[in-house]
């Protein structure tokens, strides 16, 4: 495994993890933007442009983009989140150069105004999709909660009037001052050679232009809140319950992650134990998320209305009870099993490289290995997860619920 | 294409073991299918194979279900049980040199399951909780019940059961359940990954080989259910089901059928996705896929969309469901190729992916076939046999079930 990088002319970075025991390549085009960086008036601008960037330049017509990918019998697509804009294909290593054109060529979008019109409608139901599912509309109000004031608290979505209301002139705007070389990350993960990489790189990335754009990083003061969001129709209770943690800045972050796993990990963790595996709820786990200057312990459950106050009193009794004593040895031992399984497991396919080692470079500007990443957990100790505990205690700063019931006394 | 290193091995007490050594990665994985699915369900306990298959986890051999559960997490084993219509399926991946450990562990588990008496109200509890977040989600709910619909009984039953059965299930019948249907004999474990063949024969020989063989249970297939319905739900869009005729996955003819599909949905420049949603903008999610079985084959197509456009979404799908017939241009049958291509290729990145299909090919084929095999059958495809097909098995008898606020006119 060898890792290299460089920067072109107009300041996009390229990183390439090259591994010839593997049979396909994963390339992705990291874009340093998402819904943080939106202002209030564009809310959901970069999650419309991601789509919009399937519709072609001059040189390929909207058609020519998913003809020519399925042509190359790519793996690919695009993701929009609170912080980056992910373009990718997986591909066999012999399509790599029109995989490039194709790829580069989506960062540079021609926004016609009758393309972003038929789009539009394809958002509004994207945005109708995802309000018939409650454990989504759940989320976003949490987030919203969370994060009020703070960019972070803006929908990847957008609203749904907001939506509506975007002009074509405004996403031109947004991507005039977003999408520019020092803001993009180009990964490649895979069976190629780094000399061919450089030299698609410079070809196909001309057109990038020059410059970035700094991010405003404020440190969230969540003053958290309750949302309830009444649902007649449904029959069960869906909740997401927020507080801070470790950003992806913080050394604490792994540590984090294995105190999670310990105690909301879908299968033998405490929460497991006491709530899931008795079948007193539908689902109910916690995650660790990271984002730039800030970090989410977030708990998902779901389960009967009328359980709902007693389960999360429990959730709250499981989080006193590690903010107090910590983790025990074995506990860490076995978390730090399985989390070993998952990265070795998930790094086989090159499609599984990418995310991490484009992730890595746009949080941090850091290549980690798989054998960096083994070697952090394996050096965790109980005084680590403490000191997360310390600093970023267990809880529900924040509450979100969906479902039949109308009120939720906490 | 590398030449795959496959072997086949049966036991015996007719335990059949499909082993692909991949020697490029680290991991191995299995798939362990046992004939013990829903359709075995008696008719008044559908969900009894789903409840089996949480509670045999439940404690197994000298373990209890919590020393269960840390011993295969510290063999870093990602491991999941489920039911589907014909089989329960064991699978699981870890580092090559964990797996023998964790496969000793499921030795316990399939044949001195503790099934512990105490632990049963948690197994009906989760399968009530299961059931009823099915229908609160409606674009899952439709699928579910759209197969229930469609496929010939009791095959399109819902693995997950039925919430007004749940009272009809008891630890006696799913005990039964156990009994009757835990048998080696049509049980399938596909190996993958870095693994030595013999010693895997070997391995699963110490543990399976004394597993005794047990009668089969025949289930023949019976009707379809309903060809129109409609289920009344308060949501933001309508979600539209639309299932038809298609061939088994042993015939003949089933690349050719996968390849009508493909021009249909395979990729985003395939046809639904771009008369549908690119070039009218009606939905966000659209697709068709190929689900064929042993006895039967089905196209099983989904759209969402609001409410007020789902009359036209309906229509425009089928419309390009049935234009399929009207011919098909070589560059979109050249898409699917190159797909095909590729993904088959990338499969043998996959070890979970390879074990999976190893046991799936040879319950539905009694045979695997493989990479190579795949490719030149789909390399030698061409537009005419396509259409051809197409014309003998046409879009038409459609299955259509819709969940939304309103009903739809079928104007097919």
């Amino acid at each position: 495994m060898q890792f290299h990088e460089t920067t072109l002319d107009n300041g996009l970075k390229v990183i390439g993890e090259l591994n010839g025991s593997v049979h396909s390549v994963a390339v992705g085009f990291f874009v340093r933007t998402g819904a943080r960086d939106e202002s209030p008036d564009v809310n959901g601008v970069s999650h419309f442009l991601e789509h919009m960037a399937f519709k072609g330049n001059e040189k390929h017509s909207a058609d020519d983009v998913n003809r020519v990918f399925d042509e190359i019998g790519a793996e690919y697509n695009a993701q929009t989140g609170e912080e980056a804009t992910l373009y990718y294909a997986a591909i066999l290593p012999e399509y790599l150069p029109i995989a490039f054109e194709m790829l580069s060529g989506l960062l540079t979008p021609s926004l016609r105004e009758e393309d972003f019109n038929t789009e539009k409608q394809v958002i509004l139901e994207e945005i109708s999709m995802y309000q018939d599912q409650p454990m989504h509309v759940a989320y976003d109000h949490a987030m919203q909660t969370h994060f009020k004031g703070h960019a972070l608290g803006k929908s990847i979505l957008g609203p749904y009037e907001g939506i509506e209301a975007l002009t074509v002139d405004q996403m031109r705007n947004y991507h005039a001052t977003h999408y520019r070389g020092g803001n993009i990350t180009l990964a490649v993960a895979g069976n190629t050679n780094w000399d061919q990489i450089v030299k698609l790189a410079e070809q196909s990335c001309r057109a990038v232009p020059a410059g970035s754009i700094e991010r405003s990083i404020v440190e969230p003061h969540s003053q958290g809140g309750l949302s309830v969001v009444p649902q007649d129709s449904r029959v069960q209770q869906n909740v997401v319950q927020m507080t801070a943690a470790p950003s992806a800045q913080s050394e604490l972050r792994f540590a984090a992650e294995l105190l999670t796993v310990i105690v909301g990990d879908d299968g033998g963790s405490r929460i497991y134990w006491e709530l899931v595996d008795p079948g007193l709820v539908e689902f109910a786990e916690l995650g660790y998320y990271d984002y730039d200057g800030a970090g989410l312990f977030t708990t998902w459950l779901g389960c009967q209305p009328d359980k709902t106050k007693d389960i999360l009193a429990r959730i709250q009794g499981i989080y006193q009870q590690v903010n107090l004593d910590g983790v025990t040895v074995e506990e860490l031992e076995q978390a730090r099993n399985k989390v070993a399984s998952r990265v070795v497991l998930r790094s086989e396919r090159p499609m599984g490289r990418l995310s991490s080692l484009g992730g890595n470079w746009i949080s941090r500007q850091e290549y980690r290995s798989v054998a960096d990443d083994l070697a952090t957990l394996r050096a965790l100790t109980v005084e680590d997860i403490r000191r997360v505990l310390d600093e970023f205690p267990l809880g529900a700063l924040t509450t979100s619920t969906v479902g039949p019931l109308k009120s939720l006394d906490l | 294409m590398e030449q795959q290193n496959v072997h086949t091995h049966e036991f015996d007490n007719g335990l059949t073991l499909i082993v692909e050594q991949m020697k490029d990665v680290q991991s191995a994985a299995f798939s362990f299918m046992v004939p013990a699915g829903c359709i075995y369900d008696p008719d008044d306990k559908n969900g009894t194979a789903a409840m089996l298959a949480d509670w045999i986890t439940r404690g197994a051999g000298s373990l209890n279900s919590r020393d269960l559960f840390t011993t295969l997490d510290n063999l870093g084993l990602q491991r999941a049980e489920s039911a589907g219509a014909n089989h329960i399926t064991f699978s699981g991946a870890s580092v090559a040199d964990q797996l023998g450990e964790a496969l000793c562990i499921y030795g316990d588990i399939l044949l001195r399951p503790t099934l512990p008496e105490d632990q049963f109200e948690a197994v009906l509890l989760g399968a009530e909780q299961s059931l009823l977040a099915i229908e609160d989600e409606p674009q899952r709910r439709v699928m579910v019940e759209l197969r229930r619909r469609t496929f010939r009984a009791p095959w399109g039953r819902s693995s997950d059961g039925c919430l007004d059965h749940l009272p009809n299930i008891t630890p006696q019948s799913v005990r039964a359940h156990y009994e009757t249907h835990f048998r080696p004999n049509g049980s399938i474990i596909g190996i993958a990954g870095n693994v030595d063949v013999d010693a895997t024969i070997g391995l699963i020989s110490d543990v399976f080989g004394s597993w005794q063989t047990k009668p089969a249970t025949t289930i023949e297939p019976g009707d379809r259910g309903l060809a129109r319905d409609f289920i009344e739900f308060d949501s933001a869009q309508t979600h539209i089901g639309v299932a038809y005729d298609s061939v088994p996955f042993d015939d003949p003819d089933y690349y050719t059928a996968w390849a009508a599909t493909s021009v249909l949905s395979g990729g985003m420049s395939a046809r639904l996705f771009t008369e549908v949603r690119e070039r009218r903008g009606l939905c966000y999610s659209i697709y068709a896929s190929q689900a064929s079985m042993k006895h039967e084959g089905r196209v099983l197509c989904y759209a969402g969309t609001s409410n007020e456009r789902a009359q036209e979404t309906l229509d425009v799908t089928l419309q390009e469901l049935k234009k399929l017939g009207d011919g098909i241009e070589e560059s979109e049958l050249a898409r699917c190729k190159a797909r095909a291509k590729s993904s088959l290729v990338m499969q043998q990145e996959s070890s979970r992916g390879r074990a999976g299909s190893l046991a799936r090919n040879w319950f539905l084929l009694g045979r695997v076939r493989t990479l190579e095999e795949v490719r030149d059958r789909i390399d030698a495809l061409t537009v005419s046999d396509v259409v051809d097909f197409v014309r003998r098995h046409p879009a038409r008898d459609f299955t259509v079930l819709t969940v939304g606020p309103k009903p739809l006119n079928i104007n097919d």
